[in-house]
């Protein structure tokens, strides 16, 4: 069985972002790029699934400019067998992403396509999902464990309020939560193998997707500035705050 | 001229990076206070392949260069290991070279392997009692036995020996009155530190303690003659061509303990607040911490541009001994104004930086003095009369 692992490049989780002086987004130049934190999660899977024997071969794929090969090769070095860049100017919305990744899951036809639950720049939460719609397969989102036997993927799924466990027919999707794994740091003799596999270079046009935005920014602002905290003396005055000024009670 | 790293360089400054946060503070300070050899951290880096980053692949290892190494011994350090994560590994990743370049075929087959995969862990043994920086002058003996030899003496400050089974070894085979140049007659070995004839002696000094250094007492130990590396009589030679990617590795060290040692400062300095206002706020604290910045970044140029130079092949005695200068005073200058930064609490072991502060001080002395790289730029830059 084929698995298809999408990964994100996004800026690093330790970067602290800054909005650009024109606030039609965040400063990006000069900034340190990692692959999304989930991705590497959905990874991680894949590698475990095929070092179990569920898996033969694994295919990373990324959205995005040219850089976005680094994100690849970071995946190759995990265990990922190839890649498949697919090369467009600007980072596409999650529905254009999905449909080139529906295109994809038409060309190699995976038995799996583990993502990320969300990328950490825009938050989405929604290529899993559009992507599960456009293929019509089943989807278990915010996985916190995979089981897949006889064709059949149990996903447990971190809900409010507990874990949910579900059981998918596949070819399926699941997305990665963050409990699903710990990711693995590359060995240098895999960062080495990673260099010699093959990246696939594609355009969305290839795949007859359109990738032009179909929502436009109107304004990026920072977020308010925390406030220093207050100090009650009782109870009864932080009842009275919390009704009267926070007005949350 | 390009001053940045590769992306493979980027990639494995930023692996290490991470591979490092899984061993935090609080790791580093326990191995410190216990003066427990990191035997987790280095197996951990011995599993990620790393000990045979300069290794070439048939033996083992990836076959990288001496940049590469730099690259990654310098994140070692940067990451909070400081000299104690870097020491650690410090020996199989540089000293090995000598076994790489002048090891026969069989040699290296024998030898690397097993440290790249972590069996066996080297130390390095020069270093005398009677000699001090004049390595010639060293008095350990090797005498020819029945095809073998025998080989008496005294070694001081050779790290790792407490965990170390193997040992690379400088010794005089020829005497020094029967040789025309005083850098004859010495040969290098790499053999079993065989404990029944080598007496290893701790020696208690100011940091690093998980990474221990000691005196060795060395009697009658049998050396076959098939772990000579190179003719014999040609030892200090061999020995020489490790000396400037030592040199490169060291300096990177020293800068990636002052970086570290910089960016505590300057997250305490914006955090602290005295008198209504942060200290970074008061020039007196975020001058010398952005001096510090500029001097070990100009440190770290020095330092790269002579892994460069060794790795295409040129000339790099100059750049890599100028590099660990500046490298080895401006981290000790840096690790000296984290601890004036933090105030009281630079004193205190859990804020860290007085660890770097004992740990910087072994770049800025070892392997050679700031004295004596003083006088080789003298010499060979200035064309001022020799000193000594
Ligand atoms: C923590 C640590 C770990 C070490 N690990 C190892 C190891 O694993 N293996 C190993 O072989 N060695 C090791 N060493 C030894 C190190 O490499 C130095 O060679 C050693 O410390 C210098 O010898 P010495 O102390 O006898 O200095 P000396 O030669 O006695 O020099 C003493 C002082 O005099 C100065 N001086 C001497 N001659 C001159 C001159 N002509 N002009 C100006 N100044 C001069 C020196 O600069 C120095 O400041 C280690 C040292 C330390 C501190």
């Amino acid at each position: 069985m084929k698995i298809l692992v999408p990964v994100k490049r996004v800026v690093d989780y330790n970067v602290k972002v800054r909005v650009k002086s024109d606030q039609t987004g965040v400063e990006l130049s000069g900034v340190k790029m990692a692959m999304n934190p989930f991705d590497e999660i959905a990874v991680e899977e894949a590698v475990r699934l095929k070092e179990k024997g569920v898996v033969t071969e694994i295919i990373a794929v990324s959205v995005g400019i040219t850089a976005s090969q680094e994100t690849i090769r970071t995946a190759l070095a995990m265990g990922a067998d190839r890649g498949i860049l697919v090369e467009t100017e600007a980072s596409p919305e999650p529905l254009a992403v999905a449909k080139i990744l529906k295109a994809l899951a038409d060309r190699e036809q995976p038995g799996l396509i583990i993502l990320g639950k969300q990328a950490i720049d825009d938050d989405m939460n929604a290529t899993g999902q559009m992507l599960a719609a456009l293929l019509g397969w089943p989807q278990g989102t915010f996985a916190s464990k995979v089981d897949i036997e006889d064709g059949t993927a149990t996903v447990k799924r971190e809900v409010d309020g507990g874990l949910e466990t579900v059981a998918l027919t596949m070819p399926a999707i699941i997305t990665a939560d963050l409990r699903l794994n710990e990711p693995r740091y590359a060995s240098l003799p895999n960062i080495m193998k990673a260099r010699k596999k093959p990246i696939d270079v594609v355009k969305p046009a290839d795949l007859g997707v359109d990738p032009a935005p179909r929502l436009s920014t109107l304004k990026v602002v920072e977020p308010p500035k925390r406030q220093a905290g207050k100090k009650v003396k009782s109870v009864a005055e932080l009842v009275d705050k919390l009704r009267n000024e926070a007005k949350v009670i | 001229m390009d001053f940045s790293l590769t992306t493979d360089q980027q990639n494995i400054r930023d692996t290490i990076l991470k591979h490092c946060s899984r061993f935090g503070d609080d790791y580093w300070l326990a191995r410190d206070r216990e003066a427990i050899f990191p035997h987790d951290f280095y197996k951990s880096l011995v599993d990620g392949g790393w000990l045979g980053i300069a290794i070439p692949a048939e033996f083992g290892g990836s076959g990288l260069g001496v940049t590469e190494a730099t690259v990654m011994m310098q994140a070692i350090a940067e990451s909070g290991a400081g000299m104690t994560g870097a020491s650690s590994v410090h020996i199989p990743v540089f000293s090995l070279q000598t076994v790489v370049l002048f090891g026969t075929e069989a040699q290296k087959a024998r030898m690397l392997p097993p440290v790249v995969r972590g069996e066996d862990q080297v130390c390095f043994a020069v270093t005398e009692p009677n000699a001090g920086l004049n390595t010639t002058e060293i008095k350990t003996r090797a005498e020819r036995r029945d095809g073998a030899y025998v080989v008496n003496g005294e070694k001081i400050w050779i790290s790792t020996a407490q965990v170390a089974n193997k040992m690379l070894l400088l010794a005089r085979t020829t005497p020094l009155d029967q040789v025309k140049r005083k850098a004859d007659g010495l040969s290098l070995f790499y053999t079993d530190l065989d404990r029944s004839r080598i007496d290893v002696r701790l020696i208690h000094k100011m940091g690093r303690h998980a990474v221990d250094s000691n005196m060795l007492f060395i009697e009658n130990l049998i050396v076959p003659e098939e772990d000579r590396i190179g003719p014999e009589g040609e030892g200090f030679r061999l020995i020489l061509h490790g000396l400037n990617p030592e040199r490169i590795l060291i300096g990177a060290e020293a800068v990636g303990i002052g970086r570290v040692a910089i960016a505590r400062a300057a997250r305490y300095a914006r955090e602290r607040i005295v008198f209504n206002r942060p200290i970074g706020m008061n020039q007196g604290i975020a001058h010398p911490l952005a001096k510090c910045w500029a001097q070990l970044e100009a440190a770290n140029l020095m330092v790269m541009k002579a892994a460069t130079l060794y790795d295409r092949g040129e000339e790099c005695g100059v750049e890599a001994n100028a590099g660990k200068y500046l490298a080895g005073e401006y981290a000790f200058e840096a690790c000296h104004t984290a601890m004036l930064t933090l105030g009281g609490m630079g004193y205190a072991q859990e804020y860290h930086v007085e660890r770097y502060l004992r740990e910087c001080l072994i770049p800025r002395t070892a392997p050679v003095s700031p004295h004596m790289i003083l006088n080789f730029l003298a010499e060979k830059v200035l064309g001022l009369p020799k000193s000594y």
